[in-house]
């Protein structure tokens, strides 16, 4: 793995690498090589989907707006690697990464995102509220924090019910000034529920840097708060994020959460479908791209002599071609039919 | 006098109030350097600087109370909520404090603060971008609401809600934003517009269209339809929704004997419900016919363009409920 030694991140200056005061073991190496490849399939599945979509957005497809997680892959990835597949996840705004890393159908994700009728949600929640109930995905979020409520009683349920689940929440940085947070962790520290905060620090809300809304140096600060566990991470790094996830996953399921993970990250494109970009500057973007998590996860692949150069071309290309099936199955299917407008706003 | 959009005839009028008076200030998200969500705050960070045009955190129930508290302590905040769904994150500060300080405090104090934020659907920014809340928001006692039709009611009106002594939830519609169809010449400097004030916007003696916002637009636009067939509309824009200005209504309805009311809300519960009771109680012996409401289903916006056109009155439906009033269809 390329480490990224001094990020010149504008925003923390730092060594990444200085990042591990929290030791957590190394799970990732004892994996199988299947997984370790599928985990390059997904992070690639979500780079090529994420860029179908801005082609979706040229051609005037995506109505609306939408938010490409584009630069932010090993977060949900390697996060989704580490829990079980009945492990509910609650995403947000930047959610297509989410969907897709818990093995969502791409076909039905992308012909949502389009507004046609087979979609996730019929064509009627678009970007920000793709949900799938079959793989433990409880939906984006149009409001920013709007599902960590929901998480803290998804991760209630599991204790309920008296089963070893563990919820993973992703959060925004930004989210984390709005008062459903603090709420939110503070009750679930109370009643030490098996939840994750998954907080992608990607530097910004929308154009304000994290610096600017928020006094601490860390995210992952706010632990002593709720005398919880928290860490900051490399979020850039799919191996530090399936480790670490690994670990806390763990100390939920023995009954000892709630957790903060702060993940460092960057998203390489504007905030969403509409934006100059005036608030930072082309060069801090070409920077972080250099700790690009894909490429850096690819290299690392190759280097330990996992998979061959070749292997990875065909990873990509499979990516590729999924993708370009997703699309052409959204471009083929039908609009909504106008009689399912007033349905499915009361359960029967 | 020069041609401006309903978001730059706003930030015009946003403009003069900040230069005549000090104690105006700006606060919301993104609005500093980058303008605002939907670039309506562009250069008034550049005039006013940080002081007056502060950027905050994703924080909608601290912008609603810091404005509130601003405001009873001698400021006068202008306060964007990026869109009104998200006012619902601070509704307390809002429906709990900011309305009811004045009454709570026996007349006392006043909170003069303005809720401006982005309203309504029509641009596929699904159910929780997209909805119109009015008839909440004008439910409370304490709070005035404020739904511009157009660029010139649009800078008249802030300038009148920036000048009022009460919270004043002021409603711009996403739609009409940048929307050069609706551009108009809007005179330079201050002007006002009281708020509590309807305006007939087309006369026309076969039946009256009350509508707001957008719907105003629509509405016009069916009633110039009709005209070619001979069905002369009147439309009532209400400007204000709360103070409501019945009698602007009422003086219509006695003259035309007919009520269509247009608004994009869902129908249940809506603010339109409230207009068609007080004309039934002031004046059912003006009415020839039912009154009826064209208003938008009863069901989240969704995001798909088909449905969500589906979901809001278009000028089709205007226009049947024009007919379906007269007895047409
Ligand atoms: C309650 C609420 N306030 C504001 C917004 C508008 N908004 C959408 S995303 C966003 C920034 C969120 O930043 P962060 O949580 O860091 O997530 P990121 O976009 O960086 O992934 C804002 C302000 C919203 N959707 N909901
Ligand atoms: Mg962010």
């Amino acid at each position: 793995m390329k480490e990224c030694t001094v990020r010149e991140c504008t925003i923390i200056k730092e060594k990444l690498t200085d990042l591990k005061e929290y030791k957590v073991a190394d799970r990732f190496k004892d994996l199988k090589k299947e997984q370790k490849v599928e985990m390059l399939k997904r992070m690639f599945q979500i780079r090529y989907f994420e860029m179908e979509v801005e082609q979706f957005i040229l051609k005037g497809q995506i109505y609306g707006t939408c938010h490409l997680y584009i630069g932010e892959e090993a977060n949900a990835v390697g996060a989704m690697n580490a829990i079980r597949k009945n492990d509910w996840i609650v995403s947000h705004h930047r959610g297509h990464g989410h969907c897709i890393a818990k093995e969502a159908d791409l076909k039905l994700m992308m012909a949502e995102l389009i507004g046609k009728g087979n979609g996730y949600c019929k064509g009627k929640g678009g970007s920000m509220h793709i949900a799938d109930m079959d793989t433990y995905n409880l939906g984006a979020n149009g409001i920013v924090g709007g599902g960590m409520g929901v998480a803290v009683g998804a991760s209630l349920t599991n204790k309920l019910k008296k089963n070893d689940g563990v919820v993973i929440g992703f959060i925004g940085d930004a989210s984390t000034n709005n008062g459903i947070f603090h709420e939110s962790l503070n009750l679930a520290s109370v009643w030490d529920l098996p939840l994750i905060f998954y907080c992608e620090n990607n530097q910004y809300g929308m154009s304000t840097p994290i610096i600017k809304s928020t006094r601490i140096k860390r995210i992952s600060d706010r632990k002593a708060s709720y005398n919880v566990k928290g860490v900051t991470i490399d979020g850039n790094n799919i191996v530090d994020v399936f480790n670490t996830v690994s670990h806390f996953a763990e100390v939920c399921r023995k009954g000892e959460g709630p957790v903060l993970i702060e993940a460092l990250t960057y998203r390489q494109r504007g905030h969403s479908k509409h934006d100059s970009q005036v608030y930072r500057t082309k060069d801090e973007v070409e920077q972080w791209k250099e700790y690009d998590p894909i490429v850096r996860y690819r290299e690392f692949l190759i280097e330990s002599g996992i998979i061959s150069e070749d292997e990875a071309k065909k990873i990509e290309e499979k990516a590729i071609e999924d993708i370009k099936a997703a699309a052409a199955f959204a471009e083929a299917s039908p609009y909504p039919d106008l009689s399912e407008l007033e349905t499915d706003v009361y359960a029967d | 006098m020069s041609e401006l959009t309903y978001l730059e005839a706003i930030r015009d009028g946003i403009r003069e109030v900040m230069k005549e008076d000090e104690r105006v200030f700006l606060i919301g998200e993104d609005i500093g350097l980058y303008g605002g969500s939907f670039g309506l705050t562009n250069g008034l960070f550049a005039e006013f600087g940080a002081e007056r045009v502060r950027d905050t955190p994703i924080s909608e129930a601290a912008i609603i109370g810091a404005s509130a508290g601003a405001a009873v302590t001698g400021m006068r905040p202008i306060l964007e909520i990026m869109f009104s769904d998200f006012t619902a994150c601070g509704m307390d500060q809002l429906l709990n404090q900011a309305a009811k300080i004045r009454y709570m405090f026996g007349g006392k104090a006043k909170v003069p603060m303005v809720l401006r934020t982005a309203s309504g659907g029509g641009a596929g920014f699904g159910p929780h971008h997209s909805q119109s809340w009015e008839a909440i928001f004008a439910h409370i006692p304490g709070l005035k609401v404020v739904m511009p039709s157009c660029p010139y009611d649009a800078k008249g009106l802030l300038i009148s809600a920036v000048r009022d002594n009460n919270p004043v939830i002021f409603l711009e519609h996403k739609v009409l934003y940048k929307n050069k169809k609706y551009a108009q010449e809007v005179p330079e400097g201050i002007y006002t517009i009281p708020l509590g004030k309807a305006e007939v916007k087309r006369q026309g003696k076969d039946l009256s269209i009350v509508a707001s916002s957008y719907m105003v637009q629509k509405s016009l636009e069916a009633a110039e339809e009709l005209s070619k067939q001979g069905i002369d509309c009147e439309v009532v824009d209400l400007r204000t929704i709360r103070p409501l200005d019945i009698d602007t209504v009422m003086a219509s309805v006695e003259k035309t004997g007919k009520l269509l009311c247009v608004e994009e809300a869902c129908s249940f519960g809506s603010f339109m419900g409230e207009v068609i009771t007080q004309v039934i109680e002031k004046g059912f012996d003006y009415l020839d016919a039912p009154p009826i409401r064209i208003a938008g289903k009863n069901c989240p916006v969704p995001y798909s363009y088909i449905l969500e056109q589906e979901m809001i009155p278009n000028v089709d439906r205007i226009k049947d409920g024009i007919l379906k009033v007269l007895g047409k269809n």
